[in-house]
């Protein structure tokens, strides 16, 4: 069980929640994941950690609302539990001192680019970010994100913010004009996708975080698997961080759509349920 | 005792296959008291009884066997429990046929006793009579941490408390019960049946963490820093093995582990009462021939596959699932494919399988197992057309508990080098046994391994100075 002692909307659809769980917290390190669970019939959630403090013994995690599971999280509120909380899954990213480093986060993506960002800066590198949504109202931890940046680019879709257009294009101008070390880049598959074609050909070292559908999150079930260099890999205990230059996205995102039908099927069902629900207080 | 002339071993009930293939209820039914009371009456009460030696936790079978046959239960189950605190689950997932009952002496002229039915029997009729909380030793102030909830560490836990200590489990999953949970389906192992057992290990003082993942949440050193003075590792042979044959990450092909993971552990079988989805072919292929191999064509079936088929290189004779497995699922209409090996799978446009292209093979000479080695012929490539491909040809040590424990000695094939009679490895203090040393084994094996582990890990923590060091 993990209580939840503080719940904060940050944009349409994207909520943080700070837990209570010091077992994850006294571990956790930039790039790693925990599998959450919310009740007996639920199922094993991953998400990234998006910030952690061991002395309050707190993990961060911030999510969107895509699918019944996590709107389900979502109306959970402060004082409530999380039956399971597991963690810190995955391997960490290396920190060390690279020279510069480009952060990039796009949509809910920007919450796991915090703690990278920030062990890099604590490590000594110069720290470019460049955060992106598709519009004003979906940005967030722009301030938090300052924090740990010396520089810091901001972009949405439609203009409505910041510089008008995709991360890649800001990404673009600063290979152009700057050595770049390393980019690390977190964000919806296509995105990741693309970060690493514009890379490509700067021969920069590009580093993504995966997030395949998992079950266990411990490597006993395979359905995280990716092939990153032609190999099978298990995203849960070999990454979530891979080598962007080498990832089969397409196959990435295939994978990504095997159970659109049952999460239809099972969002339908609740929202229908909530509705009733809803129905019955109003009465 | 009078003994029994009339009748001979006696048939398991069961359900009949056109009905139980549509629900996930258990199969076999257990046999009802007089049939096991007259089995009972069967055994010769030998003074030198073979079947305990083919026991891996050497039971005193004609000792419960007899009170059994007087029709005292209540000592009968206890004679069980001395040596066995899982028998409800040991009574139908023990192999028998290659264990006990093998070398029961009645079985070389005729049918050897049912030890297993009868264990079944007692184990069942004790349930359902609520279980008897054992009388608790002293305690002894003195922490051991057993890393997995499978048979081993249930197994090691349970010595281990009765002896006096204070045991906690640290589990990976939010449930406890390794492969009885996430991979026997429930129409073999109800799974009631396996929260029960763990009541009962729990009610004998074992603490139980689970959604502890060790080498993560904590690492050996951090529970030796907690005041853990020794270990026993249970961890198991959890990772999935695949064929590496192109196509294999296409949409609608799964480990075994997954597939029976989604539908045993995340129970995706009432999906969307239950959130996690499992994905079901008309059409469905599972890949092996072990008990892996026919518990996921079996559930597959009761998922509303309409045809399933088991792709197996060998021949039937070969297959090391349970012969009893086998014809269970042969009678419920699973279709052996043998002597057919994969070579890659085929999709279509949007990343989904849509076929398995496969070789024939045949039997040539006997390889290191014993078995006659496969071997494919030139040219025989043909194409079984597919919905959906479960992948069911084995499991390795999953390296993320390894990984976390440098200095521990691990085999060629990655799994820990134990001492097969204390456990001990290399590492002081560090006991390990089940799947994790020997590769995927048996429940009985592994129970048996975390039996002679608890006695080791007493030995070592009253009498270090005499525990031998190696390694
Ligand atoms: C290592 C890892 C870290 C992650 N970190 C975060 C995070 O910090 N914040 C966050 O909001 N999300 C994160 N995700 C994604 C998150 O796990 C999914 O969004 C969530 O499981 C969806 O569940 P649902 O029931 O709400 O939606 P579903 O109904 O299951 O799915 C809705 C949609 O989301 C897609 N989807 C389902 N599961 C996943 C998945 N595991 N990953 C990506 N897409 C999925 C489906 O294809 C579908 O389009 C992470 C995933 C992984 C593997
Ligand atoms: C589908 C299937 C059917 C089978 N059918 C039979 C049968 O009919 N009869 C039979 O005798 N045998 C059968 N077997 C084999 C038998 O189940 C195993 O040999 C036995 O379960 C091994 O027990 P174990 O305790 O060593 O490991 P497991 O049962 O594998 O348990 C290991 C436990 O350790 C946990 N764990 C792993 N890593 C960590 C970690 N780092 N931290 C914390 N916890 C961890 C795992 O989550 C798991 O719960 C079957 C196996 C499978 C997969
Ligand atoms: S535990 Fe297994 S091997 Fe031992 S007596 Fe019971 S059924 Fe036979
Ligand atoms: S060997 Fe057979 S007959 Fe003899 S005691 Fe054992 S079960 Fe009974
Ligand atoms: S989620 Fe099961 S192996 Fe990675």
């Amino acid at each position: 069980m993990a209580k939840i002692v503080h719940k904060e909307v940050l944009a349409p659809q994207i909520k943080l929640m700070v837990v209570e769980a010091p077992w994850v917290a006294q571990k956790a390190k930039a790039g790693q994941f925990v599998v959450l669970r919310i009740h007996e019939r639920g199922e094993r959630v991953p998400l990234t950690i998006a910030d952690f403090d061991p002395s309050q013994g707190t993990v961060t995690i911030i999510f969107q609302e895509v699918g019944k599971s996590t709107m389900l999280l979502g109306t959970l509120e402060e004082g409530d539990e999380i039956l399971d909380f597991v963690g810190p899954l995955g391997k960490e990213i290396e920190e060390r001192n690279f020279g510069h480093v480009v952060c990039i986060g796009g949509g809910v993506g920007i919450a796991p680019t915090y703690p990278k960002a920030k062990a890099l800066k604590e490590k000594g590198n110069f720290v470019t970010s460049i955060i992106g949504a598709r519009t004003k109202t979906m940005l967030f931890w722009e301030e938090k994100m300052q924090e740990v940046s010396d520089v810091l680019l901001v972009t949405t879709d439609d203009g409505t913010y910041g510089e008008k257009g995709f991360v890649t294009h800001v990404l673009e101008r600063v290979l152009q004009k700057e050595k770049v070390d390393l980019v690390i880049a977190v964000g919806p598959v296509i995105m990741m996708k693309m970060v690493s074609m514009v890379t490509k050909p700067h021969g920069v070292k590009t580093l993504v975080s995966l997030n395949p559908i998992m079950v266990d999150g411990t490597g006993m079930c395979g359905c995280c698997r990716v092939t990153v260099d032609g190999k099978c890999k298990f995203t849960c205990v070999d990454g979530p961080v891979f080598d962007g230059h080498s990832v089969n996205f397409d196959e990435l995102m295939a994978r990504q759509r095997i159970y659109l039908e049952e999460e239809q099927r099972a969002l339908d069902l609740w929202l229908t349920e909530q509705a009733k629900e809803e129905a019955f207080r109003v009465v | 005792m009078s003994s029994n002339r009339f009748f001979g071993r006696p048939k398991m009930p069961q359900r009949p296959p056109e009905e139980r293939i549509r629900d996930f209820y258990e199969v076999p039914l257990g046999l009802p008291e007089w049939a096991a009371v007259e089995e009972a009456k069967r055994c010769l009460q030998c003074k030198n009884p073979q079947c305990v030696k083919g026991c891996p936790v050497e039971i005193d079978i004609p000792g419960f066997i007899r009170y059994l046959a007087e029709g005292q239960f209540g000592q009968a189950i206890a004679k069980i429990k001395e040596k066995n605190s899982l028998p409800a689950i040991c009574g139908r997932v023990c192999p028998q046929e290659d264990q006990c009952e093998m070398q029961c002496v009645l079985g070389k002229k005729g049918q050897p006793i049912a030890i297993g039915y009868l264990e079944r029997f007692l184990a069942d009729y004790e349930r359902e009579k609520g279980i008897q909380e054992p009388p608790l030793s002293k305690p002894r102030h003195r922490k051991v941490a057993v890393i997995g909830s499978g048979p081993a560490g249930l197994t090691c836990a349970g010595d281990l408390a009765k002896m006096g200590y204070q045991v906690t489990i640290f589990e990976a999953l939010h449930a406890p019960g390794g492969v009885l949970i996430y991979g026997i389906p429930e129409f073999r192992l109800p799974k009631a049946i396996v929260a029960q057992e763990v009541r009962y290990v729990q009610s004998l003082g074992v603490n139980l963490e689970l959604s502890r993942v060790i080498g993560k949440t904590y690492t050996l050193k951090d529970l030796h820093d907690a005041g853990y003075e020794a270990f026993f590792i249970g961890t198991g042979a959890g990772l999935p093995h695949f064929l590496e044959i192109p196509g294999e990450n296409l949409n609608g092909i799964c480990s075994a582990n997954e597939f029976l993971t989604r539908s045993n552990l995340m129970k995706g079988y009432l999906f969307p009462q239950f959130d996690t989805p499992i994905k079901i072919g008309r059409r469905v292929a599972v890949i092996g021939g072990g008990n892996v191999a026919m518990d996921a064509a079996r559930t597959a079936l009761r998922l509303g596959a309409e045809e399933v088929c088991l792709v197996y290189r060998r021949t039937k004779k070969e297959m090391p699932a349970r012969i009893e497995e086998v014809e269970r699922a042969g009678e419920e209409g699973v279709n052996c494919i043998i002597l057919t090996n994969p070579v890659r799978f085929v999709g279509n446009d949007n990343g989904w399988v849509t076929g398995i292209e496969c070789i024939q093979m045949e039997l040539g000479e006997p390889d290191e197992s014993g078995r006659r080695k496969p071997v494919p012929v030139p040219g025989s490539e043909f194409i079984i057309p597919i919905d959906t491909v479960v992948v069911a040809i084995g499991q390795g040590p999953n390296p993320l508990f390894l990984e976390s424990v440098p200095g521990l000695v691990l085999n060629r094939k990655g799994y820990i080098v134990a001492d097969p009679e204390t456990g001990a490895t290399n590492l002081r203090g560090v006991f390990a046994g089940g799947d994790i040393v020997t590769g995927a084994a048996t429940v009985i094996s592994a129970m048996g391994a975390g039996k002679k582990a608890a006695r080791a890990i007493e030995r070592f923590l009253e009498m270090p100075q005499s525990f031998p060091q190696w390694g």
